[in-house]
């Protein structure tokens, strides 16, 4: 029997009457790669954030090696041998890798003797875990992935025994996945503990050797890896059995509807994001545009929604020039046309979070009638519909009064994918349709969008979920840096390939 | 520091809209009676002196609402700009423009019949003030140069350009002093005693007139704007949201001139009340702070006109107890009220937050005791 580094007893904790965490026990082997998988929402970072010394947990006790700790802050935490790398680093950018790792464990006023000792320690690090890291290099240069490392290398510096890991996949390529995984299990030949916090199911089975399911604040199951496969977990994390391949018929394409070409578009920092695109859609067809975050995505979701101005080269619908560098379509009137769009960021474009659901539900068709006529505002009209669509959509609670940011991410999700596809748009533009969406919710949002493909509407998908793109596209092209780096027909395409393309290598 | 979080979708709307608010008046009240004994008064007699002056007689009541009604102008002015995320400071400086605007319509087309006047003397008020916050409006949308900044700065350009109006062009010639020369009787609007004298009952001279109506009226119409037409909901998209504003086709520019055009108008009917209700002649400086004080009513009314109007009231029964209470006591000068309404805009604007977790938690906690029994 291996005893635990890590020992939780009925953690309880609670948010003013959301109760995140319930009776939580979780026991810890040394040595291993525990995995914490469960829904948005279901706790998990909660729980590692109480570990962490970031949230004091109501009641329960926390044991490390045996012994009873109390952990009141971060700092409490590293002392313990706890560290953690969180979803979005806490890194200095224009520090050196040097500069971020001794940030405030500098040990003295002058750096000297105890910096260059400091920099031959974690040389060593380095080569112990092949980390390949540069520790003059300044961070804004390093790659997401290079940056995740220097986090864990800031961890290990600062003695963590235990690792904890926040959705460390999220912003990486697949192979960036690949080479962080070699180093967790470095790690862990070397004896270090290391949790992972995740909500996909693939990386539990890569990696892990037990695996703990959180749903709703409590914890519904331990088991050991090799003991369970992805539908069981799926079916443990959301409470029913679920649909994990979507359901597709054969594509029935029709006329190309929907054209870019010579695309140009520049941020609001003047920098060319999107270079000389070239893409058309057809109706019936789904295209996936597959890339990392902020290869171009964003700016060309932007503009050919009718967002941001054009640089160069034009966008046609059906043959109808709607925008070059001279002049563009709003995207009301772009809405009048038939083009509906699903904007990335629901909190930041998609959705007012301080407004009741029924008026988000008719945001951007509220100056058309049954809504408003002669500018007035007919609530009875917008309730009564508000009260259909939700329930059309199974958005929960049921209630178009409540305010908007009272519901999950997935219902804020159904709130505007029924607003968008109520008018059954001819061509929808779709950005990370399911991003902290629930599996539940995943299903139902993708079974949406191939029941629109096929009415005939074609649809732009841009996901940096490689498997969505890969279960929803019949076409896929590939983003990097700005520029289409690669086209394939969504047959026999495997992630890897994708992933070389991504990465800009092939 | 605190911790509490509470669930908002809990919290019942009369603990977040009535009970803290009063809570936060009623610490702002405490406090100024502690400044009151500290001056060498008793503050339960200056309390019982602030409600003699403000109800205690027909007259004094009058004056109360006199207040209220200059107050519920500014403090609608503040938080139609607001609801679109916009700072309007400058209710000071659109009220003065405002008055002008009233005046000028009013002695140039004093000929039409009565009614006709003063329906285009408000019209004037309203359009004056617009235009004085045109300018910032379309500085902020156009070239991004921050509202407080322009308004704050708009006040005191108003009041430059109203004084050398009132010295160089449209001063009364027959006397020195910065003011013009009075309205034609006819078209004063009708006072309060005018109107009391008709159902016999005689009473002493106050300024109250018919623009307490108007000011009703307006409550009515920025409720209806703001939540009932689709103006009032851009506008709220564009404050709460741009770039989802910008995203449902919806421009911030227009709309950022819009709610500041609605907001200077509705501080330009300010000038109704003391030009064509009061005064019957622009004087230096007749706004007198009310512009300010309108944003402590507005934060004060949640920015609501259902909140706005008790607000507006309240600082009505300062203005005028207050000044009865300084009559009468020589320890309290004026401008101890002023700090009075220093405290109330500290306790209910800045420290708005100060208690809220602790009472929603309360209350939350409460309430939830009671339904599972």
């Amino acid at each position: 029997m291996v005893s635990p580094i890590l020992e939780l007893t009925n953690i309880n904790k609670s948010f003013g009457h959301v109760q995140a965490n319930k009776n939580i026990n979780l026991k810890i082997n040394k040595g291993t790669i525990h995995g914490i998988i469960g829904e948005n929402g279901a706790g998990k970072s909660t729980l590692m954030s109480i570990v962490f010394g970031l949230y004091q947990a109501n009641s329960g006790s926390i044991k490390i090696n045996g012994q009873d700790i109390k952990l009141k802050s971060p700092r409490d935490s590293i002392i313990n041998g706890i560290g953690m790398v969180h979803q979005h680093f806490m890194l200095v950018e224009n520090f050196t890798v040097l500069e971020n790792i001794i940030l405030g464990f500098e040990g003295e006023t002058f750096f000297g003797e105890k910096f260059e000792k400091a920099k031959k320690d974690l040389k060593k690090l380095c080569e112990t875990y092949n980390f390949n890291l540069d520790l003059d290099a300044t961070i804004s240069d390093l790659s997401i992935g290079f940056r995740q490392r220097v986090e864990i290398l800031k961890s290990l510096y600062r003695g963590a025994e235990i690792l904890i890991l926040d959705e460390p996949t999220g912003v990486l390529t697949p192979q960036e996945v690949d080479e962080l995984f070699k180093i967790l299990r470095s790690l862990k030949d070397e004896g270090k503990t290391i949790v992972l916090i995740t909500h996909k199911l693939i990386e539990i089975m890569d990696l892990t050797s037990e695996v703990s399911v959180m749903r709703q604040g409590e914890i519904v199951g331990h088991t050991k890896t090799l003991d369970t496969n992805k539908e069981k977990l799926a079916e443990m994390m959301v409470g029913r059995s679920v649909l994990l391949r979507v359901n597709k018929q054969e594509i029935k394409k029709g006329e190309v509807i929907f054209k870019v070409k010579n695309l140009s578009v520049k941020d609001d920092l003047d920098v060319t994001r999107v270079k000389d695109v070239n893409l058309e859609i057809c109706s019936g067809e789904i295209l996936g545009i597959a890339g990392v975050t902020g290869n171009g995505q964003t700016e060309l979701l932007e503009a050919l929604s009718g967002i941001r101005k054009v640089e160069s080269g034009n966008i046609e619908l059906f043959g109808e020039k709607i925008s070059d560098q001279d002049n563009f379509l709003n995207p009301r009137m772009l809405k009048g046309k038939g083009l509906a769009h699903v904007p990335e960021d629901r909190q930041r474009m998609g959705l007012i979070s301080d407004f009741k659901a029924h008026e988000n539900l008719i945001f951007g068709y509220h100056d058309q009638e049954p809504f408003s006529k002669s500018s007035i505002l007919n609530n009875k009209e917008i309730t009564k519909y508000s009260n259909k669509v939700m329930q059309e959509y199974d958005v929960r609670p049921n209630t178009p009064n409540l305010i908007t940011s009272n519901f999950s991410g997935g219902n804020q999700q159904k709130i505007i994918l029924s607003r968008e596809l109520n008018e059954n748009p001819k061509v929808l533009l779709v950005g990370q349709p399911t991003r902290g969406v629930d599996i539940g919710a995943i299903e139902f949002i993708h079974q949406r969008l191939i029941d629109m493909r096929d009415k005939g509407a074609a649809i732009l998908l841009a996901s940096v979920e490689l498997d969505e793109i890969l279960s929803l596209s019949d076409r896929i092209i590939v983003m990097f840096d700005g520029k289409i780096v690669g086209e394939k027909v969504n047959k026999n395409v495997t992630d890897r390939e994708l992933g070389l393309l991504m990465a800009g290598v092939a | 520091m605190s911790n509490i979080v509470v669930d908002k979708s809990k919290v019942p709307w009369w603990v977040s809209n009535v009970i803290v608010p009063l809570v936060n008046l009623t610490l702002a009240l405490l406090v100024s009676g502690l400044f009151i004994f500290i001056a060498g008064e008793n503050p339960i007699k200056a309390v019982k002196l602030i409600i003699y002056g403000s109800f205690g007689y027909i007259q004094g009541f009058a004056y109360t609402l006199y207040y209220t009604t200059n107050f519920i102008f500014t403090g609608l002015a503040f938080a139609v700009a607001f609801h679109c995320r916009l700072f309007n400071i400058g209710g000071e400086g659109q009220a003065y423009l405002g008055g002008l605007g009233v005046f000028l319509v009013a002695i140039n087309l004093s000929f039409l019949p009565v009614p006709i006047v003063w329906l285009l003397a408000i019209f004037g008020a309203f359009l004056f003030g617009a235009a004085w916050a045109y300018i910032p409006a379309y500085l902020q949308s156009k070239r991004g140069s921050h509202v407080v900044i322009t308004t704050i700065m708009f006040n005191f350009i108003a009041s430059s350009l109203m004084i050398f109006l009132l010295v160089d062009v449209i001063r009364d010639t027959n006397q020195m002093a910065p003011h013009t020369v009075k309205l034609p009787k006819e078209i004063w609007l009708p006072s309060f005693e005018a109107f009391s004298g008709i159902f016999g009952i005689k009473i002493r001279y106050s300024p109250l007139n018919l623009t307490f109506l108007l000011a009703i009226a307006s409550l009515f119409f920025v409720w209806f704007l703001v939540w009932k037409t689709k103006w009032g909901y851009e506008m709220r998209a564009v404050g709460h949201n741009t770039q989802a504003a910008i995203y449902a086709g919806i421009s911030p520019h227009k709309n950022i001139i819009i709610a500041m055009c609605i907001s200077g108008g509705l501080a330009g009917l300010l000038g109704v009340n003391e030009i064509l209700g009061v005064n019957h002649k622009i004087q230096a400086g007749f706004p007198a702070g009310y512009g300010f004080t309108g944003i402590a009513v507005a934060l004060m009314g949640r920015n609501h006109p259902i909140g706005i109007l008790p607000a507006a009231f309240l600082f009505g029964i300062l203005y005028q107890g207050g000044s009865e209470v300084t009559f009468e006591m020589p320890n309290i000068t004026r401008y101890m009220f002023v700090a009075v309404q220093g405290l109330i805009i500290l306790f209910s604007g800045a420290l708005e937050n100060l208690f809220r977790p602790q009472i929603e938690s309360f209350f939350v906690r409460r309430l939830s005791k009671e339904v599972n029994v």
